[in-house]
């Protein structure tokens, strides 16, 4: 993938949502059905990313000990559920997996 | 202040830039980790530092970017990264529509500019400033200038710092991991009732299910997927309405 055009693609798409009702004369009405389904957008597309991340780390499913990358991912989750922090989310998690690749 | 269109300050422009990137200053300091991680993480999925401090200036849609950086590196087809990116920027449309009659007298190049300053942490600022019925409309389109010029600054130099940093770290490193882990913060604490836990386990389970599909087509279906389910179920079940997921990728962009 030529990753020049991927960002023009992405920087165009984004614009031209944030420009085209701007420019509509018209008011546009949006239902409430989009309006909640807009809502569901981050956690869904958020969680499509997660759970492969952690549960298939070389592209197969990896329910077991052996995958640093899950056990990892759950302390981090419960550090996210306690603290609301990415922060300390990204740095329990990282520490964590570094641990774990240390001792595997 | 006998005049209506009167504005309060002898220098209305200035005052209503400023007062813009003031009132945008606390959002600005959060967003500051999030750009240096999108930088790292850039870096961490393979863009050199020029793409990966180009994108924030092109896209400048944090989600958007973080995603972007994920599917470039696991080879996404081009139409999927880009339906992606439309999906999860829909919601800049709902920012666009409600300030869109504000700024309808504006020539066309202030609209152009203000379009493309428009995040979610602009919008939130700018729509409460323009709600404000007490100081005329006349000069506002300055504040959102303020308030989206000082949260671009902002998210480039964050950017810059985090390719710089991100460069420092070996390979082996695992740096890729931090963006499960950001995801991970983001998703969690926004995860209230039903209709949202049910949402984020049907989309990441039909991710697991629909991984080996060709192009990352599979994101597109768990994301549908769990989008479907979180508005089924909030429909179906009064007790908990209006509790589904947060609306924005907190200061994520």
């Amino acid at each position: 993938m030529n990753i020049w055009i991927a960002i023009i693609g992405m920087g165009i798409i984004t614009y031209a949502l944030r420009l085209g009702p701007i420019l509509l004369m018209e008011r546009i009405e949006i239902g409430g059905t989009a309006r909640q389904a807009l809502r569901f957008v981050p956690t869904a597309v958020l969680s499509a990313i997660i759970f492969p991340e952690l549960f298939m780390p070389g592209g197969t499913l990896d329910i077991s000990l052996g995958n640093e990358r899950l056990l990892a991912g759950l302390l981090a989750t419960l550090v996210a559920w306690r603290t609301k922090s990415v922060l300390w989310t990204i740095a329990v998690g990282m520490v964590a997996l570094w641990i774990l690749q240390a001792v595997g | 202040m006998t005049d209506p269109e009167a504005h309060p300050s002898a220098h209305p422009r200035l005052s209503e830039l400023w007062s813009g990137v003031r009132s945008e200053l606390p959002i600005v300091l959060g967003g500051i980790p999030f750009g240096m991680i999108y930088g790292v993480l850039a870096v961490a999925a393979g863009l050199n530092a020029w793409q990966a401090q180009a994108m924030s200036s092109i896209v400048f849609a944090g989600a958007a970017q973080f995603i972007g950086a994920q599917m470039m590196s696991t080879g996404a087809a081009l139409p999927v990264l880009w339906l992606t990116t439309l999906v999860v920027n829909l919601r800049h449309v709902l920012y666009s529509t409600a300030l869109g009659p504000d700024l309808r007298h504006l020539p066309q190049r202030w609209r152009w500019l203000l379009a493309y300053l428009l995040t979610d942490e602009a919008y939130v600022m700018t729509a409460v400033h323009y709600a404000d019925r007490r100081i005329p409309i006349a000069y506002k389109h300055w504040f959102f200038l303020g308030a989206g010029f000082i949260m671009w600054a902002e998210w480039q130099i964050s950017t810059a710092v985090g390719i710089f940093l991100g460069a420092q770290f070996p390979a082996n490193w695992s740096l890729d991991f931090t963006l499960a882990l950001t995801f991970i913060a983001i998703v969690f604490p926004a995860l209230q009732g039903r209709p949202s836990l049910a949402a984020a386990l049907s989309a990441g389970i039909v991710a697991l299910l629909t991984f080996t599909l060709p192009y990352k087509l599979g994101l597109i279906i768990a994301t549908l997927t769990g989008i479907v389910v979180g508005v089924v179920l909030e429909n179906t079940s009064p007790t908990s309405r209006n509790l589904g997921g947060s609306g924005k990728f907190p200061g994520s962009e």
